[in-house]
């Protein structure tokens, strides 16, 4: 795919803040009827005048740090001026010159396996517009209906290089904002609407074609494989691709023009004079002491300290709770141990279910994993524990003691590979024919008989010399 | 006159003043008032002489210009397009005005959306000169400068974007100020250019206008652009000017100045000569940019300012509901009156790509040259003197139909507002029966000072003194 050009817009919700971006309305509209988090300002009622929540700012430059931007010396806002229902003055405050923040990175991993660097052009604030709620689907509804509970919303967009050479990467990049961003504590990724992603695609030596309304990190790797296909297909039949904004239409997992580029809106930017131009320079020693470790110096340190694997290491920083979860239980218990119980077996239970890490008591994993190193459960029993508490609940060591899971004994082992291997001659055969791989079959049969409280390393070498015993 | 008429109120009935007024106004022919607020009034007159309740303005009756929201009474920008319209909240300017005590009477009339200089571009029809019924009030605070000329309101608030406050003032005989941008709160006030405009008072004294600003400055957290006042604008007037340097700037004189008001003004300045002021010439050598900069500035923020008002939230609905664009845009065709109209699209058009550097950018620079003029001035001398308007009030329909020659007729007070200091509008004498106004303008936030010279004038003249015959 050398040939593939993507770069991202993507709109955050700060909506770990307590306030609007421009008034004092409270920001936990989520669950509330309609139209009641609103006030004169994220209204536009004649003669409301907005007011710059400075925490909101101090969250935008939070963030351009953590993306490695410089931050502007002194920022101001303008309008951005179009007709929407869901825009009550008629225009949106937004930055346009002298944003928040330019010329930043993050770092990914690319498609072929090297880290890559993703630039960042800018970072600027905005207010978030209201909501419409049509009436069956946006062409055929008969009336729609406007919320103005999200009106004022303090927004962050992001703006990247045209540096990303898939949707695969396009992903990764935004998984990793994500997970820079709940690191911040400035968004909740949870909530509905959070992250809204804009994409612009071109294939080298065509026009570029601007996708809007990608409204999920998930839906983006499927919104741009569908738009390159579909530019491909152009191409290979000898149609020129033309420069456009389209819309993703996330039920179809389709691509739809919305407007070509004669269409395109002149949004008429110029200062917005009610604000104050803010001289931010000062504020960046403050905020960026108070930075938390951001993950990949996180990684780079659970690495380091935990003597774990790269891998494991980034797996585990993926999500600040996971990191928080696993450093809990490293600084109690073998931490190479529990890095791959908690990012090879937990992470996938969890993902299995579609559950968060906060479904698991970190009690409960410290137990699994001191039982492990103490060997008194085998891997296969750490498993058990993991699906039952997950799925019934309940402690580790009740579980254990309540079915009898506790690692098995010696004689009842060795007994148990007696019969297996007594049972299984075909498979002793191949065995001492040359092939190696018959033996796992045998301990299979242990493993059965046991009912996995055998240790499988244990029961391999008891069954090996079982048989080596045999032939003598 | 305003602590005056406070004391009589106070030891008489301010219902039978409120009584008195009203009876009046509805008599008059000025058509000054859009709504009057008259039950809420005369409850409160009657609460006030139950309790008389303290304030620097207890009891006085006030009436206020219907771009400033008034929770509960309609406001409506003399403009079909917000009729319905009443505020769920008070401006900060009514709730200092409240909390000191002041009665609101009603709304006066405006030129539609504040963009005039005749109050003739309204929804409900012109309002008359009270100094001469067949000529403008002036505009765009027309309504506010008839009704107290013609004592149907002791004083009033306008606001200023390029002269809408002194433009009526002159033309009516009355005193009007703009204050610095930024020493009164624009929140409530319906925006048409929210870079330029401010709230000020109209009134028939200096007194009275510092008795006011001293209610309605100081800081208001939610418009950010207001800063903090000193607050006692009343005890700095009285004192006497001798020693204060005048400046007289050349380009406010010459074609196109009515003989009687250059006349009217050169006396003023030799009164306050005589006063013990100095005077010389002096020049801003950018003031005839200052019109086509002003209107690029103010048409641009204005086509922004207006674009929120399309019938969904509040205002006129008309027709039948249909698609979003249609419906919008039929209501807009409606709601809006032509002036109005042409500043929008003039204002959209300076805004667009291609043009923006053309206009909206060249318009800052010039704006950024004004300012500098009056610094480079306003070092030399401590105030500038000159006419309020280039002529007293014209007939009505005399230049509506010529927008041009309209908009001409700002030249001396949009430069003020550009470079945002304070001015103010006191009478200084009358043109073939016409009152005439001087203007005088001062450095940034220095407005004591400004009233302290305009005051010092006032006293040694007559003018303020008279009222026209108006039944
Ligand atoms: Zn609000």
């Amino acid at each position: 795919m050398d040939d593939v050009i993507i770069g991202l817009e993507i709109h955050v919700q700060l909506n770990r803040l307590r306030s609007k971006m421009f008034c004092g309305c409270s920001t936990s509209y989520h669950d509330a009827p309609p139209n009641t988090h609103t006030c004169p300002v994220c209204l536009g009622l004649p003669g409301s005048l907005p007011v710059i929540n400075r925490r909101a700012v101090e969250f935008g430059i939070k963030v351009a740090l953590a993306l490695n931007c410089s931050i502007a010396e002194e920022t101001m806002f303008y309008r951005k001026n179009y007709y929407y229902p869901d825009l009550p003055k008629g225009f949106q405050i937004s930055q346009y010159d002298y944003p928040l923040a330019t010329g930043g990175y993050v770092l990914i991993k690319g498609d072929d396996g090297q880290e890559r660097r993703i630039r960042i052009t800018r970072v600027h604030m905005e207010e978030d517009p209201g909501r419409l709620v049509h009436a069956g689907t946006i062409d055929k509804a008969r009336y729609t209906l406007v919320d103005y509970n999200r009106c004022g919303m303090p927004l962050l967009e992001v703006v990247t290089e045209p540096d990303l050479r898939s949707p695969k990467e396009a992903r990764q990049f935004l998984d990793k904002l994500r997970t820079i961003l709940e690191y911040l504590d400035v968004f909740d990724g949870n909530l509905e609407g959070s992250l809204r992603v804009d994409s612009n695609i071109s294939l080298a030596g065509g026009d570029r074609v601007e996708v809007k309304n990608i409204s999920s990190h998930k839906g983006v790797e499927k919104a741009l494989s569908y738009e390159i296909t579909r530019q491909r297909n152009l191409k290979r039949r000898g149609i020129e691709v033309v420069q456009e904004t389209r819309h993703y239409d996330e039920l179809r997992g389709v691509t739809v023009s919305i407007r070509t580029k004669e269409e395109a809106h002149d949004y008429r930017y110029f200062p917005e004079m009610d604000l104050v131009p803010l001289r931010i320079a000062d504020w960046v020693p403050r905020i960026r002491a108070e930075l938390p470790e951001l993950p990949d110096a996180k990684r780079e340190r659970f690495r380091e300290q935990y003597g774990i694997t790269d891998d494991h290491a980034k797996s585990l920083t993926s999500d600040i709770k996971v990191a928080d979860f696993y450093e809990w239980v490293a600084a109690r218990a073998d931490p190479k141990l529990a890095a791959v119980w908690i990012a090879d077996v937990l992470k996938g239970e969890l993902n299995y279910r579609d559950l968060t890490i906060e479904s698991f008591k970190r009690e409960s994993m410290l137990e699994i994993v001191r039982m492990l190193s103490e060997k008194e459960i085998t891997d296969e029993i750490a498993v058990t524990l993991i699906r039952t508490i997950l799925d019934r609940g309940g402690s580790p060591r009740e579980i254990v003691e309540s079915m009898g899971l506790k690692r098995a004994d010696d004689d009842y082992v060795v007994r148990a590979v007696r019969e297996a291997v007594a049972d299984s001659q075909e498979a002793v055969r191949d065995y001492l024919s040359g092939n190696a791989r018959a033996i796992n079959y045998i301990v299979g049969q242990v493993m059965k008989r046991t009912k996995g409280r055998a240790d499988p390393s244990v029961a391999h070498k008891l069954v090996k010399e079982e048989i080596e015993r045999q032939i003598c | 006159m305003l602590l005056q008429l406070k004391d009589e109120i106070s030891s008489g009935s301010a219902e039978d003043y409120l009584h008195r007024l009203f009876e009046r106004i509805e008599r008059s022919r000025l058509n000054a008032f859009t709504t009057l607020a008259k039950e809420s009034a005369l409850e409160m007159a009657r609460e006030f002489d139950a309790r008389h309740w303290g304030g620097a303005l207890a009891g006085i009756p006030i009436a206020i210009k219907d771009n400033i929201c008034t929770k509960g009474i309609e406001t409506t920008c003399s403009s079909r397009i917000l009729k319905g319209f009443i505020p769920p909240y008070d401006a900060h300017v009514i709730e200092r005005l409240r909390a000191e005590g002041a009665i609101i009477i009603g709304k006066t009339n405006m030129d539609e959306f504040a963009m005039g200089t005749s109050t003739e571009t309204s929804c409900f029809g012109p309002t008359r000169n009270p100094w001469d019924l067949e000529r403008v009030p002036g505009g765009s605070s027309g309504g506010s400068a008839a009704a107290v000329a013609a004592n149907e309101a002791p004083c009033a608030l306008g606001s200023d974007t390029g002269g809408s406050v002194r433009c009526p003032a002159s033309f009516c005989g009355t005193v009007g100020l703009k204050p610095t941008y930024g020493l009164v709160s624009r929140y409530g006030l319906i925006a048409y250019a929210n870079s330029l405009e401010q709230i000020g008072p109209i009134t028939k004294t200096v007194e009275d206008a510092a008795l006011l600003l001293d209610v309605i400055a100081g800081h208001d957290p939610r418009d950010s652009t207001s800063v903090a006042s000193e607050k006692n604008y009343l005890s700095s007037i009285g004192g006497e000017i001798r020693g204060i340097r005048i400046g007289v700037p050349e380009e406010y004189f010459g074609e196109g100045v009515d003989p009687g008001v250059e006349r009217a003004v050169w006396d003023a300045v030799s009164v306050l000569d005589d006063l013990g002021a100095s005077w010389r010439k002096i020049s801003l050598p950018h003031t005839k940019y200052a019109l086509p900069a002003y209107y690029i500035i103010a048409m641009s923020e204005a086509s922004s300012n207006l674009a929120r008002f399309d019938g969904l939230r509040y205002g006129l609905r008309v027709g039948e509901d249909r698609d979003w664009h249609t419906t919008f845009s039929e209501i807009r065709a409606m709601g809006f009156g032509k002036e109005t109209k042409r500043r929008i699209l003039l204002g959209t058009y300076a805004l667009s790509a291609g043009y923006y550097g053309k206009y909206y950018l060249k318009a800052l620079k010039v704006r950024t040259l004004i300012k500098r003029d009056f610094e480079h001035a306003l070092k030399e001398v401590d105030i500038i003197a000159s006419p309020t308007m280039p002529f007293p009030a014209f007939r009505i329909g005399e230049r509506i139909t010529d927008p041009l020659s309209l908009y001409m007729s700002d030249v001396f007070t949009v430069p003020i507002n550009l470079a945002g200091i304070p001015a103010i509008s006191v009478p200084c004498g009358f043109s073939d029966g016409l009152p005439v106004g001087l203007q005088l303008m001062a450095r940034p936030f220095d407005e004591a000072l400004l009233l302290r010279v305009a005051s010092a004038y006032e006293q040694s003249t007559p003018y303020h003194l008279r009222s026209p015959e108006v039944v």
